[in-house]
């Protein structure tokens, strides 16, 4: 597996940690009414969307180099 | 090719598919997966273990969410700014990937720099590896697991800058001679951080939020 590979789960498994971290600071605020938890929910999900964006970005542009 | 070189440094083996140094780091990180993974079983074994009132959340126990969520924020940067650096050598940018891989060293000391600070906070609160939950003189194994995880993957992000600086100011001389080798060196040192990135995307739920 290369980097391109390696890379490519690391963004996959970082944005599922981005959703499931909004998911706990949203219920946080819920609990706690932490308005700075509320925040980086808000911002995780966001963070969430990024990597997506950014995932497929280098994908494209790294589409030369091998996945072994 | 003279008889200290080791074959297959550039091209691929036609057994394995891979350069001998992918190989290599590959072994290595199985390896380290055995070492964080008996970790992550004796927590998962300990905590099961334990009464609940002797097991607080990360939260309950002291831990900054903000903090570790900036520093896993610095480790996620880190990974693009190494894998940038690797293709910017693959498209034969020197100069790119010496701001990309010092963006990375960089982010490492951030990193550790963040750790150090969180440490020193628990340390001038009298909390050490030896002290229980909820009074200090509790059965809880919290903070040694903390302090095992957290102090072990230091060490590992402190090796990994350590390699990243010889690469970036000695090593990178190798790419006047052999660019590919060193392009395949790089590549072997962004795997070994992603690996040190990617416990870390474990080690942050289970150590803060869980």
């Amino acid at each position: 597996m290369s980097l391109k590979a390696f890379h490519i789960f690391f963004i996959i498994l970082s944005t599922l940690l981005a959703v499931a971290f909004g998911v706990w600071a949203v219920d946080d605020f819920g609990r706690s009414a932490s308005r700075v938890h509320l925040a980086l929910g808000v911002g995780s999900f966001i963070g969430s969307g990024v990597l997506v964006w950014y995932g497929v970005w280098f994908l494209r542009k790294l589409k030369h180099v091998s996945y072994l | 090719m003279s008889t200290l070189d080791l074959p297959y440094q550039v091209e691929p083996h036609p057994l394995t598919g891979v350069t001998s140094g992918k190989l290599g780091i590959w072994l290595f990180l199985a390896s380290e997966v055995m070492l964080f993974g008996s970790l992550f079983s004796s927590y998962v074994l300990l905590r099961v273990g334990s009464p609940p009132e002797f097991w607080p959340l990360g939260i309950e126990a002291g831990l900054s969410v903000p903090i570790g969520t900036f520093n896993t924020l610095v480790l996620i940067g880190s990974s693009v700014t190494m894998v940038m650096s690797w293709a910017s050598l693959k498209m034969g940018n020197l100069g790119a990937f010496r701001r990309y891989f010092g963006a990375t060293i960089g982010l490492g000391g951030v990193f550790l720099l963040v750790k150090a600070f969180e440490y020193s906070t628990k340390f001038s609160h009298g909390i050490f590896p030896a002290v229980g939950w909820p009074e200090l003189t509790d059965p809880s194994m919290f903070y040694g697991l903390y302090f095992t995880f957290t102090g072990l993957h230091a060490l590992h992000v402190l090796l990994g800058i350590l390699v990243n600086l010889w690469l970036l100011i000695w090593g990178a001389a190798m790419w006047e001679t052999a660019p590919e080798r060193f392009a395949g060196r790089i590549e072997i040192a962004g795997l070994y951080w992603h690996f040190v990135d990617l416990v870390w995307i474990f080690l942050f739920p289970v150590l803060y939020l869980l």
